[in-house]
Order: structure tokens, then sequence, then C-alpha cells
């Protein structure tokens, strides 16, 4: 168990870094959770971050790779819909890492 | 990794035990494996993907939205038996309109519920290498 320190608060994340309470995220959550690991979150990343959160808020779940990487390709075009692509934004799996920063937990079907 | 025909079977309500959740979570994983996933549909199982599910009364997640997303996850042959519609005097009219986008035609929306009598879900459930009942 760790802690995030934000604006003189404490925001609980679990060993592996993702918010144990989803309902606290905001963007500001988002960005410093990407800082703790080196990453300045770019309007690529938001698009990608954006569209996990809309899909969860919708089914209930964070998709699987396979499956954002097929929905990207969908919304926001074919040469954006490939592991390459998404891969080069979240190097350490886009599903991990962008659910993290989502403030989602791990994907389903993760394996 | 050899493709076999998995079917997981679905016989309980949606809540009140864990059998239809957790049923819904090895469907996932399992999909990331790519095999050829289907889903039955029997007795009070039928009533896991029905429409407007509302669990604020009893404190638990709504997770009947998730059905919907099977089809993101290449999950397109939900059989639903017609008998146990019927003695639950439902129709398909009472269930969720669960789809998948057809890549190739377009994102077309195609139906992924197929209704089936008991000799029909018999013969589909022989076909089957791997079947697990929940």
């Amino acid at each position: 168990m760790s802690t995030l320190e934000l604006n003189g608060e404490s925001i609980e994340l679990d060993e592996e870094g993702y918010l144990v309470d989803l309902s606290l995220w905001t963007r500001e959550i988002g960005e410093a959770l990407a800082k703790g690991e080196d990453v300045d979150l770019t309007d690529e990343h938001w698009d990608i971050i954006d569209f996990l959160r809309e899909y969860y808020e919708e089914y209930q779940i964070a998709p699987a790779v396979r499956v954002l990487t097929k929905a990207v390709g969908k919304r926001l075009g074919k040469d954006k819909g490939n592991s390459k692509y998404l891969y080069s934004l979240f190097p350490y799996g886009p599903g991990k890492q962008a659910c993290k920063y989502a403030g989602l937990p791990k994907p389903t079907g993760c394996v | 990794m050899a493709t076999k025909k998995f079917m997981f079977v679905n016989r309980k309500a949606p809540y009140g035990t864990v059998y239809a959740l957790e049923s819904l979570e090895v469907v996932l994983i399992s999909a990331a494996f790519e095999q050829d996933v289907s889903l039955a549909f029997i007795d009070d199982g039928v009533y896991q993907i029905t429409k407007g599910q509302d669990t604020t009364g009893i404190g638990q997640k709504n997770f009947s939205n998730t059905y919907k997303a099977l089809g993101d996850y290449e999950i397109k042959k939900l059989y639903v038996s017609k008998e146990s519609l019927e003695e639950r005097g439902l129709t398909q009219d009472d269930l969720m309109d669960l789809v998948w986008e057809d890549e190739d035609d377009d994102w077309a929306e195609k139906p992924s519920i197929i209704m089936v009598d008991r000799s029909e879900m018999a013969a589909v459930m022989a076909e089957q290498e791997v079947t697990l009942s929940f």
C-alpha cells in the first residue's frame, strides 16, 4: 500500500499503484500518477485515457488490450489502432499503464 | 495455440450467488486466448441478460452492461433457451439487445443472441470440446 501526495492530500494507492477509491479520480490525479512514473501526458495520451474512462462508464470493465486496439482504430483511425502506436504512448502496456492513469482497475482479461 | 470450442453454460440468476459474475469474468479472460467461445443461457440463467436490471436495492454492482461488451471480445454466439424464457413468462423483447460489430462490413451491428429449443441446444452442446457450467 502506498499513497500519492497531491495538494496536501494523501490518496491511497494499491501495491501496484492503482487508485483504491476509483471515485476520487481527477485529471490532476491522472497527471500526478503519470509524473510518478516520469511520463508527461500529451493530448495523444489523453485521447486513450478518455476513451478508457468512457468504456468503463458504459460497460463497467476496462477493456483487454486487443479490444482497446480495435476500438481505438475505429474511433481515432487505423494509424492509431495498432499496438505499435499504443505501446509508443504507454511502453509498460497500454492496458495496464493507461488504466492506471485513468483511475481504473487493471483490465479484465489482462494476463 | 490450437483453437478449441468452449461453451460457458449459465443456469443461475445474476445476483444472490456469485456464479453469473464469475462466469462472465472467466468468459472475458478466455477471450484473451482467442478461443471459439459461446455462451448458453438456460433456466434462471436467462435473467442474466434481461433488460432494465437495477441493483440499488441490494447494494451490489450491476454488471449487466458488461454483457454488451462481449461483442468487442469476439464473443458472438449467445444461445438462449426458448423453453426457459417461456417458462418464466419472458420473450426475446425482455432481453438486452446484444450485438457485435462486423469490422469487414463497415462495423454493421449484428445480433449475438440465438434462440434455440432444447434439441437445438443439445446439438450445439454436443459440438463443444470444453463445456464449463456455472
